[in-house]
């Protein structure tokens, strides 16, 4: 019972990271429709900024808070130059752009700290706290994901910001005929996605080791979550990554073993959009001949 | 003076006959590798160019092509010629039963679900429970094939013109398939589906079966590869792979068949030549490539030699 | 008395269809306008134009300075605040979130918010709905939000597409009869678009008939409504 229990805890600490890379990864999608095939690499390559600050002798925590904010102003300036002038093209021509920009991050982490493995330090003391039930990192990580899920909400129910997000997210129409800068609400939606995969990717990184293929499969799992709990919605999402990583470590621990997980959340994507493609909370898309 | 655009091809045939008495083993090796690949990204151009549906995971119907090729050859002793039929016709149910779920997913939908499987594939074929099969980890070794009748050609030149000759018929049966009946109906289906549909064209069939042979070639090349490199193993049909075909596409020009073989070149030599630089310039290069292909050339290098051609005078 | 807004030889597409060919009219400070006229005629087209939500050329000068070109935020932020036709509802947010966001261009925000109270006064039935989510309300408080959505920016003019559509009667005697209120009391200009001619004669002082895309007939709202061909086709007698 008592390892039951550890899985599961196990299960919503990692959840909480699947939770984070959902929920950026429907942040860029309420506002603009088109998944970021890219978000992993981006988060990757924010956990090496705050790596290699780190191994200059910068404190972890002043680390942190300069590789959120470089990953904020990083996502702006990508949706200016590079998203935005193709975003009323193609789907393929989208996608296609999303997979160059997440070669180019994996190869630019490659190039700048080659590709031995690196280890990241965790800002959580390494003396158990809580015993077998769940590591202090692990803790540490629900802890920080509940901080940073708290603060958005925060931000787009209670903030002028935030409402004018939400608003050219909706209805773009409406919000210029309001004064929102859409264009720029864009933007700052992809800021705040590419800062929540920072945070992701650090909290990450001390678990799984920092290498540049490090969110591969955590993207994959970002998706499934995202998918399950509704793709155009954000708590939704949220839910959906506590969802896929208990199920994730249970399945892996009494199930399927370890080695399959991957095809876990292959089969949670599949089997969602073709049974229910809203997920379990979205809205369903009629389209109207 | 107008030249046919026949007689180019025709050229370039002869060129490709005779281009290996010029070049040593090793090169001619790897242009039989690019022709392996110009086949692979003919089958995802075909689903992706011809009728619109966006595959990110076509390297998992190459690994099935070179896994059947390995398999039969290493045990059970089957002739490698003989392999690429098979590993064709597996592919190709593979690729329709794929078919028929993805039927339902659209564009990014679609984009996503083959990114999944695309991912999760080397792990899946590390599988314990079938490592009997695959060899898991370390993967399976095939003997190299040797000229038939004795021919006194090495191995590599021979497996060059045996790809060269499959190349040819694939090619030639594909733009068959794509400016026949099928062709348009693809055609009709990437560009305007509820009319297509309207006008009965049974979309779901010729998606699924477009799927199926999309699968195919690529599978065929998967076979080819294997027995080229005489090595399968599941860390090199990794998302890498698939998304190397879509740089190979789009380089090439989505939707062309001619522009199939420009990707296949291009994703072999250009690492070959970037990894003198660093290890990770090869795919700095292709996501460059891809996102200013996008901005400035989104119809690849067909169609800027399309324009080339048609400026000097030729026939298009 | 000087024109706020001044529009000369104003032409309109949709990519290659062309709605407006060269259309000039003007507001006075204070003033309301009616443009009229049937279904297609341009109407809502001339709204869009105005706020650069559709391919233009010719002239628009607002307060004597030439706004074509400008971005629709930016001229929102001069103070033009745009009904629009299908009322542009965001139906997602609540009441009271559709009113903040009516007054997000503002600077002043202490005022902006007691200027939330003053639209619950104004339209009561907003007030007691102001939790509820906006896509819930019915088509007359809709087209109540979207115009009390619209006044939040204090706008020097206001720019309305049709504010009957759909509405019984009485609701919009009363909306009309808050219009001409606000017109009076806050010098809010306005250039109102209607199908229904009588209503828009009754509140306008101008009137402009359009044809088609092009201004066919001009003049004060009394010469309009006893003109006989006007009577004959617009106003059914």
């Amino acid at each position: 019972m008592d390892a039951f229990l550890h899985q599961v805890v196990a299960g919503l600490a990692t959840g909480g990271i699947y939770a984070a890379v959902a929920l950026a990864l429907v942040m860029i999608y309420q506002s603009t429709h088109l998944v970021n095939f890219a978000q992993g690499e981006m988060a990757m390559f924010s956990t090496y900024i705050a790596w290699a600050m780190i191994q200059e002798g910068m404190p972890y925590w002043i680390a942190f808070v300069l590789a959120v904010a470089i990953s904020l102003v990083g996502g702006i300036a990508i949706q200016r130059f590079i998203i935005r002038p193709v975003s009323n093209a193609s789907v393929l021509t989208v996608v296609v752009v999303f997979i160059g920009l997440l070669a180019i991050f994996n190869a630019m982490a490659g190039w700048f700290w080659s590709h031995t493995i690196k280890v990241f330090p965790s800002p959580f003391p390494e003396k158990p706290v809580f015993g077998k039930l769940i590591s202090n990192h692990e803790m540490g990580t629900l802890g920080v994901t509940l901080v940073v899920l708290i603060l958005l909400y925060v931000f787009f129910k209670y903030t002028p910001l935030g409402l004018a997000m939400r608003a050219a997210a909706q209805n773009p129409i409406s919000s210029r005929l309001v004064g929102v800068r859409v264009s720029w609400m864009l933007a700052l939606g992809w800021g705040l996605a590419a800062a929540i995969g920072a945070i992701a990717g650090m909290m990450v990184a001390p678990i799984v080791y920092l290498d540049p293929n490090m969110m591969g499969g955590i993207l994959l799992y970002g998706f499934a979550s995202a998918l399950l709990g509704g793709i155009d919605n954000p708590w939704g999402a949220v839910l959906g990554g506590f969802i896929v990583g208990v199920l994730e470590n249970v399945l892996g621990a009494y199930v399927i073993g370890t080695e399959l997980k991957l095809t876990v959340a292959l089969v949670i994507i599949v089997a969602v959009l073709t049974v229910k493609p809203s997920g379990l909370f979205g809205k369903v898309i009629v389209t109207r001949v | 003076m107008k030249i046919d655009n026949r007689l180019l091809a025709l050229a370039a045939i002869v060129v490709a006959c005779v281009l290996p008495m010029f070049l040593r083993n090793f090169q001619v090796f790897q242009l039989t590798l690019a022709m392996v690949y110009a086949i692979a990204i003919l089958g995802l151009t075909m689903l992706t160019g011809f009728n619109g549906q966006i595959s990110l995971g076509h390297g998992a119907f190459y690994a099935i092509g070179a896994y059947t090729a390995a398999i039969l050859m290493d045990r059970f002793g089957v002739p490698y010629w003989a392999t690429l039929p098979v590993a064709g016709v597996v592919c190709l149910v593979a690729g329709f039963l794929f078919g028929l779920p993805a039927l339902r997913l659209e564009g990014l939908y679609l984009a996503l679900a083959t990114f999944a499987l695309g991912t999760a594939l080397p792990q899946l074929l590390k599988y314990k429970l079938i490592e009997g099969w695959t060899g898991g980890v370390q993967g399976i070794v095939i003997i190299k094939p040797d000229p038939p009748f004795d021919l006194p050609i090495s191995q590599d030149r021979w497996l060059y013109y045996f790809t060269l000759f499959v190349l040819l018929v694939m090619f030639v049966i594909g733009q068959n398939i794509l400016r026949g009946r099928m062709g348009r109906a693809m055609v009709a289906i990437r560009d305007q589906p509820m009319a297509a549909a309207a006008m009965g064209v049974d979309t779901a069939m010729v998606k699924s079966l477009t799927f199926g042979i999309s699968a195919l070639y690529t599978g065929v090349a998967g076979a080819l590869g294997a027995i080229v490199i005489q090595f399968v193993a599941p860390d090199s049909f990794n998302i890498f792979l698939s998304i190397s075909f879509v740089v190979g596409m789009v380089i090439g020009g989505v939707g062309s068949i001619a522009g199939a073989i420009f990707g296949g070149l291009f994703i072999q030599f250009v690492p070959n030549v970037a990894e003198a630089v660093s290890k990770s310039a090869p795919w700095a290069i292709y996501g460059i490539f891809l996102i200013v292909f996008m901005f400035i050339m989104p119809g690849g290098m067909a169609a800027f030699f399309k324009l080339i051609w048609t400026k000097i005078g030729g026939k298009v | 008395m000087t024109a706020l807004l001044e529009v000369k030889n104003l032409e309109a597409a949709y990519g290659q269809t062309k709605v407006l060919h060269g259309i000039s009219f003007s507001i006075e400070v204070g003033g309301i306008t009616a443009i009229l006229g049937a279904n297609g005629a341009g109407k809502t087209t001339t709204l869009r134009a105005v706020c650069n939500m559709v391919a233009t050329k010719g002239e628009i000068v607002l307060g004597g300075k030439r706004i074509e070109g400008l971005a629709t935020e930016d001229i929102v932020r001069l103070g033009v605040a745009h009904t629009p036709d299908g009322r542009g509802t965001f139906v997602q947010l609540s009441v009271d979130e559709n009113l903040r966001l009516g007054g997000y261009a503002r600077a002043d925000k202490a005022a902006m918010l007691a200027d939330i109270d003053r639209m619950y006064a104004l339209f009561p039935r907003l007030g007691e709905r102001r939790w509820q989510q906006a896509g819930t309300l019915s088509g007359g408080e809709q087209q109540m939000l979207a115009v009390s959505r619209a006044l939040m920016l204090r706008p020097k003019l206001l720019l309305l597409d049709e504010p009957s559509f759909g509405l019984a009667p009485l609701l919009v005697r009363e909306i009309f009869r808050t219009l001409r209120q606000i017109n009076k009391e806050d010098k809010v200009s306005m250039l109102l678009v209607e199908q229904n001619a009588a209503l828009a004669l009754d509140l306008a002082d101008h009137a402009y008939l359009l044809e088609t895309g092009r201004v066919v007939m001009s003049g004060t709202a009394a010469e309009i409504k006893n003109d006989d061909n006007v009577r004959r086709s617009y106003l059914g007698y």
